[in-house]
């Protein structure tokens, strides 16, 4: 506006085109000298990625060796953060914990992981699961290690199980304030016990189908709900309502039960063992973190109560 | 000896688990009991030098004043876990790459399997089926497992022992323990898994399977033993042998904890005493019932029409 009325209405008027002209040799200037400075500066930036909004968006704190950062690096992390910052010198030892419950803990990562990707390729109905396997085996690339490693993790899982419930045990580690956990554990037990028993059915093969059937069968045998246990029939249990029928969604092991398996194998038990887990960990913690190795305690010293 | 036999059985995809069990849970073993050892010897030094059990750190791991009591998690513990991960998983892939999952024909209802068998981790249940009925092999006896270690922690009402391997002062729990774990849980799947052949019968680890063998044992009941011969008298009859056996069998249990384990006898309420007691009992009815039938061939005790112990 200042520039018009210097000018006056036709006086020496700075056409469109030479105004636009101006402002673009600016342009192109600042790119000039800009430009250079500004990437001088992206690269310094880079020399230290560690300063970059994404990078400190991501880690929240620095990873300097200082005794605070090894403890924020374990705190702030959401995968680590069910461990304390420290811990007893002597409870990283092997020997004590056997590293068990750990292990179990892996095994069922692994398994979760080869476990969907197996689900890609299985479809839980008669006709078709067993022609998936063998179709897994042949043609899938990897497809048999997959299974293979699905099928041995699942065993080692119960093993790794039994020697962490060994494990406890041994180290009186159920005792108070611990009795709780040492129940979520049994119950996890139960539960993994389960999770490789529905997913023995599911090939589909002799194995699995005679396995199922000689396991289920004794389901009958349940006193009160079976048709052949004490005080069933009294109750008016026949092989068509009683507890093997809620099982196996029939008399016999068919396509219903096959389903059924595959729905507790692969959504039902990893659910409800989840949760458990959920519970099983924080209540580690909340008991007073690992048990030990705990300082001697002699029988003298027991305070009696009265 | 058929060591064809043997190895067909040993090496059977899903025997195998059982077989890596077997060294696995003696290693254990062993670690657990080396430790306890010398928790147990540093126990016996404490007890006997009271100016020593004030000023020991009271572990038998080395500790110097100075030493830190407490290490970082990290790295300290997470490279373990690390680690740990790494080793399973390169364990895994080498057993996934040597051995093959087994898979066999299409699943068949006209064509049994003989011997038609549980999963390794279930022979144990299985096994207890030739001694009791399904009802009690199947369903009772499971849960009662279940909710006997579920009761451990509230019957067990020592305070030493926890957080350190000893044996000194646990005697009664750890024998326990062992005898429920590793001889009526492992050994009973051993047993259904290297002995059982088809139709469940005994085969010595190294005996060619004989499909065709039959045995010809006549199993009496022990009413029948006595000529109780009326349903109402055998009845009656087991309920007196099994109501008796839990009371005698109690009362010898009594005697027995109350001298040796006076200290847990005081401390536990009656209610903690009673649980115990069953549990006991019923964990040492097994191998009772299988003596029976093993030594004399006695199929039930307690006949009804309902039921049969």
């Amino acid at each position: 506006m200042a520039e018009e009325n210097q000018n006056g209405k036709n006086g020496n008027r700075v056409s469109l085109l030479q105004r636009v002209k101006a402002g673009m040799k600016e342009d192109v200037e600042s790119l000039k000298t800009d430009l250079p400075a500004k990437a001088k500066e992206q690269i310094d930036g880079l020399k230290d990625p560690t300063k970059t909004q994404v990078y400190t968006s991501i880690f929240r704190h620095k990873h300097d060796d200082t005794p605070r950062n090894r403890a924020l690096g374990v705190l702030s992390n959401v995968f680590l953060h069910l461990h304390p910052a420290k811990i007893n010198r002597d409870a990283v030892r092997y020997s004590y914990t056997w590293g068990m419950g750990g292990i179990t803990f892996y095994l069922f990562i692994v398994l979760t992981f080869t476990g969907v990707l197996l689900m890609f390729y299985y479809h839980p109905s008669k006709i078709q699961a067993f022609r998936d396997v063998l179709y897994l085996e042949h043609d899938v690339p990897f497809g048999k290690l997959l299974r293979n490693m699905h099928r041995w993790a699942a065993h080692l899982m119960v093993i790794a199980v039994w020697l962490h419930m060994f494990r406890v045990f041994l180290t009186g580690s159920y005792k108070k304030p611990r009795e709780f956990n040492w129940n979520v554990g049994v119950i996890l037990l139960v539960l993994t016990l389960l999770l490789s028993f529905t997913g023995y059915l599911l090939p589909d093969d002799q194995l699995g189908f005679w396995a199922v059937t000689v396991g289920t069968n004794m389901a009958r045998a349940t006193p009160l709900l079976g048709h052949e246990g004490p005080f069933g029939p009294l109750l008016h249990m026949t092989p068509y309502n009683d507890v093997r029928f809620g099982l196996l969604g029939g008399s016999i092991v068919d396509a219903n039960a096959l389903l059924r398996s595959y729905i507790w194998h692969c959504i039902g038990i990893p659910i409800v063992a989840s949760i458990f887990m959920i519970v099983h960990f924080w209540r580690v913690r909340k008991d007073g973190g690992i048990s030990g190795p705990a300082p001697v305690m002699l029988a003298s010293e027991v305070k009696e109560k009265r | 000896m058929d060591w064809r036999q043997l190895w067909d059985i040993a090496s059977a995809p899903d025997n195998v688990p059982i077989v890596g069990l077997m060294p696995l849970l003696a290693f254990y073993i062993y670690l657990g009991w080396k430790q306890a050892r010398a928790t147990d010897a540093l126990i016996g030094e404490l007890e006997t030098s009271p100016a020593m059990a004030k000023t020991h750190h009271r572990k038998t791991w080395p500790f110097r004043p100075g030493w830190q009591k407490e290490v970082h998690v990290w790295p300290f513990l997470l490279r373990i876990e690390f680690l740990a991960a790494i080793i399973v998983t390169i364990v895994l892939m080498i057993w996934s790459i040597t051995l093959n999952a087994p898979l066999e024909e299409p699943a068949n209802p006209n064509l049994t399997m003989n011997p038609a068998k549980a999963p390794w981790y279930f022979l144990g249940l299985q096994e207890m089926l030739v001694y009791f009925d399904p009802w009690i092999a199947g369903v009772v006896m499971p849960t009662l497992i279940i909710i006997g270690l579920m009761v451990i922690p509230y019957i067990d009402t020592n305070p030493l022992g926890s957080g350190y391997y000893t044996w000194k002062q646990r005697k009664f729990a750890i024998g326990t323990f062992l005898f429920g774990f590793i001889i009526l849980w492992v050994a009973m799947i051993i047993i259904g898994t290297f002995i059982r052949g088809p139709g469940w019968q005994w085969f010595w680890p190294g005996q060619t399977w004989d499909h065709n063998r039959l045995i010809y044992e006549v199993n009496r009941d022990l009413p029948d033993l006595f000529g109780i011969t009326s349903n109402l008298a055998k009845a009656i009859f087991g309920a007196v042998i099994v109501g008796g056996y839990y009371l005698l069998g109690g009362f010898i249990l009594h005697a027995l904890f109350r001298r040796y384990n006076p200290k847990d006898y005081q401390r536990m309420s009656l209610l903690q005493y009673s649980i115990m007691m069953f549990f006991l009992l019923t964990m040492v009815a097994l191998p009772l019932k299988m003596l029976l039938r093993l030594a004399w061939h006695i199929k039930y005790v307690w006949i009804t029409p309902w039921f049969n112990v």
